[in-house]
């Protein structure tokens, strides 16, 4: 692997090991010291043109711990800001000595370009691209996914295992959801079964070629008793004329599409919940699905760390080609 | 399998193995006046049935040594200093005893002792678990050709080699069978070169 672009790229056994390594990243952060030398002396540079938190942080973290340099490029007060082109900005950084660039973009196919333009030649590592693909994220709900329901005492991570036979509903804003598509490929990929459930306007065109169930109603999918229910943050920014143009109102919303008190209590005993965060407590999930104990949203942030760190790993450790 | 073709010659057999780890049971309990603060670490991946079956000789030689607390494995691959000359490895398991490490006699065991990186990787590793009160260097074979200054404390058998030869150790647990070959290093088949081992290890002669 040269690239992580999206979880449509990787192989089933690409996709465990990425999931495997994790679990010995998760391992190694128990540890006294949590720093491990393995990256000294390459630079990551994450380069992000959205606003972003949780992934910023948890990619930084993960650098460091791996004793990586970093450098934050964000756009808010770069050159960017002054018109400077995707292009523009690869050769800098490529002047920079960059080993490996984390983009998060709001065009789709930014990572994509970034990687194959021949701007330069370094790692690219896809921290979201439009509503196109966000595999860290995936990766990171998956293995959360595979220590809840295929670990065992012996083998509490699950490693070895891929999710045959799991059934995963992904629920809410699909249309303009990255970890919905994200998840959906991975997910095939590693055998389960995935049923999007949204609303019909917020389904994409062309869902009926992806490797999945598609349901307009939430309380049928709940009756069928999924393995892990995954809520969608409503995208509002995304929806011109704030959520008017897709939903009647966020009531109805949150009555048809919303993980109530109500809806929580009809899942199976060892089902999860999960959101890949920023969540809108009230809107796609109420705080007694948020805080409950089937809740792994916390954890999700937890393994996110494991997880980038495992990618970094896979695709910086080895000899440059 | 076949042992003995290829210009392979076998330097321990099954009886062999068995007794070295018998008799380094006993030096370990002697030199440290019993093993109820030892800690065996078997180092990824062969070093890790031999740390099992070391565990089990000690416990039967001082019955306060516990395997169930007192044992586990390294895998030291993301200390190494060669990373970026080979494809990327696949990382071991790495488990520490329950009791930790700190002010045990911690003994690493490795299958075999060749230019010592492994083991200096090992030791960077073992810090950020704790502090031993000592670490010690177990192998079943030592076979020379050191890089770094690093030496066993309790060694199954020296084994003189020439770099042009390879030394391979298989264990029931991993290869179905126990023996230590030797064997000119282009007549050995690709597939039992271990993973594990460094460039160095592998093949000294391409080194600078």
């Amino acid at each position: 692997m040269k690239h992580l672009l999206s979880t449509a790229d990787l192989s089933r056994s690409e996709a465990l090991l990425l999931l495997d390594t994790a679990s010995q990243m998760a391992q190694t952060q128990q540890r006294e010291i949590k720093k491990l030398p393995t990256l000294r002396g390459r630079t990551v540079v994450n380069l992000f043109f959205e606003d972003s938190t949780r992934t910023r942080i948890s990619f930084e973290a993960a650098a460091k711990r791996l004793s990586a340099d970093v450098i934050n490029f964000s756009v808010k007060g770069s050159a960017v800001s002054k018109g400077e082109s995707l292009k523009d900005t690869a050769l800098t950084l490529h002047a920079m000595g960059a080993d490996a660039v984390v983009v998060r973009h709001w065009a789709s196919g930014a990572a994509y370009q970034l990687a194959h333009s021949g701007w330069f030649d370094a790692t690219v590592v896809n921290a979201g691209d439009g509503t196109h693909q966000h595999p860290t994220q995936a990766l990171l709900d998956s293995f959360t996914m595979r220590r809840h329901l295929v670990g065992t005492p012996d083998n509490p991570d699950g490693v070895g295992h891929d999710l045959a036979g799991q059934h995963v509903a992904i629920v809410g804003d699909v249309l303009h959801s990255r970890v919905a598509r994200a998840n959906v490929h991975l997910l095939h990929t590693l055998g389960a079964r995935v049923t999007l459930v949204a609303p019909p306007t917020l389904v994409p065109v062309g869902v009926s070629t992806w490797p999945c169930d598609t349901s307009y109603s939430f309380d049928e999918t709940l009756a069928t008793g999924p393995d892990a229910v995954m809520m969608l943050r409503v995208q509002r920014e995304r929806m011109s004329g704030g959520a008017g143009a897709f939903f009647p109102s966020v009531v109805e919303y949150m009555r048809r599409y919303g993980l109530d008190r109500d809806r929580l209590a009809t899942l199976p005993e060892h089902t999860i919940v999960m959101h890949p965060g920023p969540m809108n407590r009230g809107l796609e999930i109420s705080a007694e699905a948020a805080d409950g104990p089937r809740s792994v949203i916390v954890e999700q942030v937890t393994n996110g760390v494991a997880v980038r760190m495992a990618a970094l790993y896979l695709l910086l450790a080895g000899e440059t080609p | 399998m076949a042992h003995h073709e290829h210009g392979e010659r076998e330097v321990l057999d099954a009886a062999d193995i068995n007794r070295a780890l018998t008799r380094i049971a006993h030096e370990i309990t002697e030199r440290e006046q019993g093993a109820q603060d030892v800690i065996i670490l078997g180092l990824q991946t062969r070093g890790v049935p031999l740390a099992v079956r070391l565990a089990e000789k000690l416990a039967s030689v001082d019955p306060a040594f516990n395997p169930a607390q007192c044992l586990g494995e390294l895998d030291a691959t993301m200390f190494r200093d060669d990373l970026r000359r080979n494809v990327t490895r696949t990382l071991g398991v790495t488990r520490m005893p329950s009791r930790g490490i700190d002010d045990a006699v911690v003994v690493l065991v490795d299958d075999v002792l060749f230019s010592g990186r492994t083991v200096r990787a090992a030791l960077d590793a073992l810090l950020g678990y704790g502090r031993p009160r000592a670490v010690r260097l177990a192998t079943l074979v030592d076979r020379g050709h050191r890089e770094l200054p690093i030496r066993p404390d309790y060694v199954g058998k020296n084994l003189p080699t020439s770099s042009s030869e390879r030394v391979s150790v298989r264990l029931a647990e991993t290869d179905g069978v126990d023996s230590v070959v030797i064997a000119p290093l282009t007549e050995l088949p690709l597939e039992e070169t271990p993973q594990e081992k460094s460039p160095q290890e592998k093949s000294p002669q391409e080194t600078p």
